[in-house]
């Protein structure tokens, strides 16, 4: 039998030990990344970041294309769902408060989440780029279907869940005193949105932004579906482009020579680089709102 | 009240009105796209259900018929031990960051379980490529299992650990006063009072990494037959459907659909099972 002290010792360092495993996971995939990509920015240098010029045969990497491409389009999608995810905030949140409406939407919601990002794309696929299709012969464009607008709808819709709760979580930040002051000076409930809540929660909705931004940023299966996987700037709303993680999913598998690999393995480090900026940006800029 | 102020009232209540139902309206103007997906997949997919659906593999591009049984097996088996490799390491980790809550130290590591958690699918799976993958020499399910258990650790961690903040002070103080060793507390009296919440939070996260394809392409890879060997790629249900969707066959896109069906039914049980137990607890 080993002494108490012994097993607490034991059982201690067990503890201490797994929640380190979190910071060595997020210092090991830096590390790795980077140990990876030397191989390609010691043969590009900057060239690696500022040309577009993708070209595993001739072995020429460039990969302005593809940031472009994913901040692009997560912008894009961003900008769409803010209406919706701010509309289903105020109404899970503030209008319909504790209302049998507010559950169902809520619930909704967050089964948008639980399908499979490619299911969405399988979807987008068969359903929804047809439609793009006679909307792109309509304006007079190459119908593709898929591309630039098509997955930036899409990935639109992918964020509302993950936007529209942090927008519900910083209005329910918004203290009741204040509320109830305006509403007792005779505020309706739009004059309440617009003049109490949305001013207090600004900051706030900055943070979620940013976390949303992080979320389209690193979103794959449906955007490598639905993208169009060329290798060129779109030359308007509609043509194919490509993404950092879709150009991952697409070629890492196929990728044998080290400098292909390693190439691709510079990609992951830009796309892991760009989510860790927008989430710690976005926590940051969220606590200072809640203390 | 004159004329006039009752007009300006009644415009701002009108206004006001009209704002509800326009946020009500772009609210379920944005599930619209979750009901056209469901339809769309129940139109395709259910036409392919049947018993030999789950009990024939993967079919090859000249055959019309196959079913889904190595996919299905294998995410099960990559799901399962991804599950047993992460819920030990998180209820530890759980435990950690709520018994030294309001430290700095403890801050730091709780923002790196949300980073962790930030972090895209595609990156865990190529690291894991590097990590596993590489040295092993192959495609396996271990490496599917390593790539899907980084996922879950932060998630099912987050869970024990506001788990474990919920127990009330005094039960643990009581345990203190007895003279209780902390690992005795922990297993005698945190655990199981915050078996059910954690529990949750494991259903959860298995509903968040069950549909992920990203880490498992250059991890588990695939694998047209069953496989039980952890040393082997292994198919797995998101992986078919990515395949199987892109594919130009006509039968390959029918078992695509087939299989969203049965992969989104089991993960929207999951999601509504552990909502149900997280009720059943709070009751």
């Amino acid at each position: 039998m080993y002494s108490v002290e012994r097993k607490e010792k034991v059982f201690k360092t067990f503890v201490l030990l797994s929640v380190l495993v979190a910071p060595a996971i997020i210092i090991g995939m830096v590390i790795t990344l980077l140990d990876g990509s030397i191989l390609v920015l010691s043969e590009e240098k900057l060239n690696f970041f500022t040309t577009t010029n993708w070209d595993p045969i001739n072995k020429r990497f460039g990969v302005l294309v593809f940031l472009v491409g994913t901040f692009l389009t997560s912008l894009t999608a961003l900008f769409l769902s803010l209406p919706f995810s701010l509309a289903i905030a105020l109404v899970t949140a503030e209008l319909y408060k504790k209302n049998k409406i507010a559950n169902f939407i809520s619930f909704m919601v967050e089964i948008i989440s639980a399908v499979p990002s490619v299911v969405v794309g399988l979807w987008g696929i068969f359903f929804m780029a047809p439609v793009m299709r006679e909307l792109q012969l309509f304006f007079g464009y190459t119908p593709y279907g898929t591309g630039f607008l098509t997955t930036s709808i899409i990935l639109a819709f992918m964020i509302i869940p993950f936007a529209s709760a942090l927008g519900r979580e910083v209005i329910l930040l918004v203290p009741e005193d204040i509320k109830e002051a305006a509403y007792s000076l005779g505020a309706t409930r739009f004059e309440v949105i617009k003049k109490v809540i949305l001013p207090y929660v600004s900051t706030g909705f900055l943070g979620g932004v940013f976390l949303s931004m992080g979320r389209a940023i690193g979103e794959t299966m449906a955007v490598t579906m639905l993208i169009g996987n060329v290798n060129y700037f779109p030359e308007n709303i509609f043509s194919p482009t490509n993404t950092m993680a879709s150009i991952i999913a697409n070629e890492f598998a196929e990728a044998t020579e080290e400098i292909y690999i390693s190439a691709l393995m510079g990609v992951g480090l830009v796309l892991l680089i760009s989510t860790l900026i927008t989430s710690v940006l976005g926590k940051w800029v969220i606590k200072r709102l809640t203390y | 009240m004159g004329d006039k102020e009752t007009n300006v009232l009644n415009k701002r209540l009108i206004f006001n009105q009209f704002f509800n139902y326009f946020c009500l309206a772009l609210s379920v103007f944005a599930l619209l796209p979750l009901f056209l997906i469901i339809f769309g997949v129940l139109q395709n997919g259910i036409g392919r259900i049947n018993l030999s659906f789950f009990l024939e593999n993967q079919p090859s591009p000249s055959n019309s018929g196959g079913g889904i049984l190595n996919a299905l097996l294998g995410t099960f088996y990559i799901v399962s031990l991804a599950t047993i490799i992460s819920t030990p390491l998180s209820i530890l980790a759980g435990f950690y960051l709520s018994e030294n809550r309001k430290k700095r130290f403890t801050e730091l590591l709780y923002s790196m379980f949300n980073i962790l958690q930030s972090i895209p699918a595609i990156v865990i799976g190529i690291v894991v490529y590097a990590w596993v993958v590489r040295p092993m020499g192959n495609f396996s399910l271990l490496s599917g299992s390593a790539a899907l258990a980084v996922m879950m650790f932060p998630y099912i961690s987050i869970a024990a650990t506001e788990m474990f903040s919920l127990v009330p002070n005094n039960l643990k103080e009581a345990g203190y006063a007895l003279g209780a060793p902390r690992y005795r507390l922990f297993f005698k009296l945190l655990l199981p009072t915050s078996l059910k919440g954690i529990l949750t939070g494991i259903l959860l996260s298995i509903s968040r990494v069950a549909g992920e394809s990203a880490p498992l392409l250059f991890t588990a890879f695939g694998n047209p037959y069953v496989n039980f060997n952890l040393n082997e790629p292994t198919s797995s249900l998101p992986v078919l459907i990515f395949q199987y969707a892109i594919s130009p066959y006509k039968n390959w896109q029918d078992v695509a659909w087939g299989a969203s069906l049965v992969l989104i039914i089991s993960i929207i049980f999951l999601n509504i099972m552990s909502r149900y137990l997280l009720k059943v607890k709070k009751n």
